[in-house]
């Protein structure tokens, strides 16, 4: 249990004498529980059709498991941002077992180089890199190599005990 | 990490355990603690794709920080090997009997019955210690007369 959870939300405005079977619209919504992806959903879905929560319903919300959970996977993130002085758009890259790690992992470090809270933070798209040629930053496709070794140097473990007879020693 | 590895393949390279795909590993936290498992896939800078299936390991992410490499490796273990042919690799190379039979391993060991002895089990070995030590001190005054 993460973060977050991938939920799958179904909504539709509700039918009215104009419209009397609207469509169902669908979203993958990364959310810490069910309440807050209802209320994403409606966020987002305000922006992009005329339909909010006061004249529309959810139909369904389902909890989308990864498929395979201990598969090391790339991910691809795009997503929207406001910085104070605008928004931008963004490509990041992830090295994740499923996709709800991969946006908390986003989200963390959208937090820590920009300061962008998760308010601030729209997702556009999360993919899974199938191929390693499609891998665009030098950060992921250097865990890639073949034969990738690396040792461990300056290991610095935790104390326990208030007094020690000898300083650590940091090997790995 | 280009730069890291001209000097490995010099050969001169000051470290002997590196995180790969196939190093054994000690799990030194959580509800796995103190026992084995391999290095099945390196995820990133911090965490490691682990897997104990001999060891009652769960294949699961796994920090760094929270393992120790052992000396011991599965050489040709493909990426992301599967926890059966992980467990034939391991039962071919027989890891664990070699690492059964290192000091270190015996030294964990060691301290695990210290730890979990009772005060009778201390009782005995102070005892077999005070014993020990009568026949010891009786010998070396014997040799110490003797070469007199």
């Amino acid at each position: 249990m993460g973060r977050f959870t991938e939920y799958s939300v179904v909504g539709r405005t509700l039918p009215t004498e104009s419209d009397p079977a609207p469509k169902l619209y669908r979203m993958r919504i990364f959310a810490p529980n069910e309440v807050v992806a209802k209320s994403r959903y409606w966020y987002y879905l305000r922006q992009l059709k005329k339909a909010k929560k006061a004249n529309g319903e959810i139909v369904a919300i389902n909890v989308i498991h990864e498929a395979k959970p201990l598969k090391v996977k790339n991910f691809a993130i795009w997503l929207r941002y406001d910085s104070r002085s605008g928004t931008h758009n963004m490509v990041k890259e992830f090295r994740a077992l499923s996709r709800a790690e991969a946006v908390e992992a986003m989200y963390q470090d959208m937090a820590a180089r920009h300061r962008a809270r998760f308010r601030n933070v729209q997702i556009l798209r999360v993919a899974e890199i199938e191929k390693k040629d499609d891998i665009r930053r030098p950060y992921i496709k250097q865990l890639l190599e073949p034969g990738l070794k690396f040792p461990l140097p300056h290991r610095r473990t935790k104390s326990k005990a208030w007094f020690a007879a000898n300083r650590p020693s940091t090997w790995a | 990490m280009g730069s890291l590895f001209s000097h490995v393949a010099y050969g001169q390279s000051t470290f002997k355990r590196f995180v790969e795909v196939g190093r054994v590993v000690l799990v030194n936290d959580g509800p796995s603690a103190g026992k084995l498992a391999v290095i099945v896939e390196i995820i990133d800078h911090n965490r490691a794709l682990i897997d104990g299936p001999t060891t009652s390991v769960p294949r699961q992410a796994f920090p760094y920080r929270n393992l120790i490499l052992t000396p011991y490796t599965l050489a040709n273990l493909p990426r992301a090997a599967g926890s059966g042919p992980l467990k034939k690799a391991l039962e071919k190379a027989g890891v664990l009997e070699k690492w059964e039979q290192s000091g270190w391993a015996k030294k964990l060991a060691a301290r695990q019955t210290r730890k979990n002895s009772s005060d009778f089990d201390r009782f005995q070995v102070q005892l077999a210690k005070k014993s020990r030590r009568d026949l010891v001190r009786k010998a070396y005054v014997k040799e110490k007369k003797a070469s007199a």
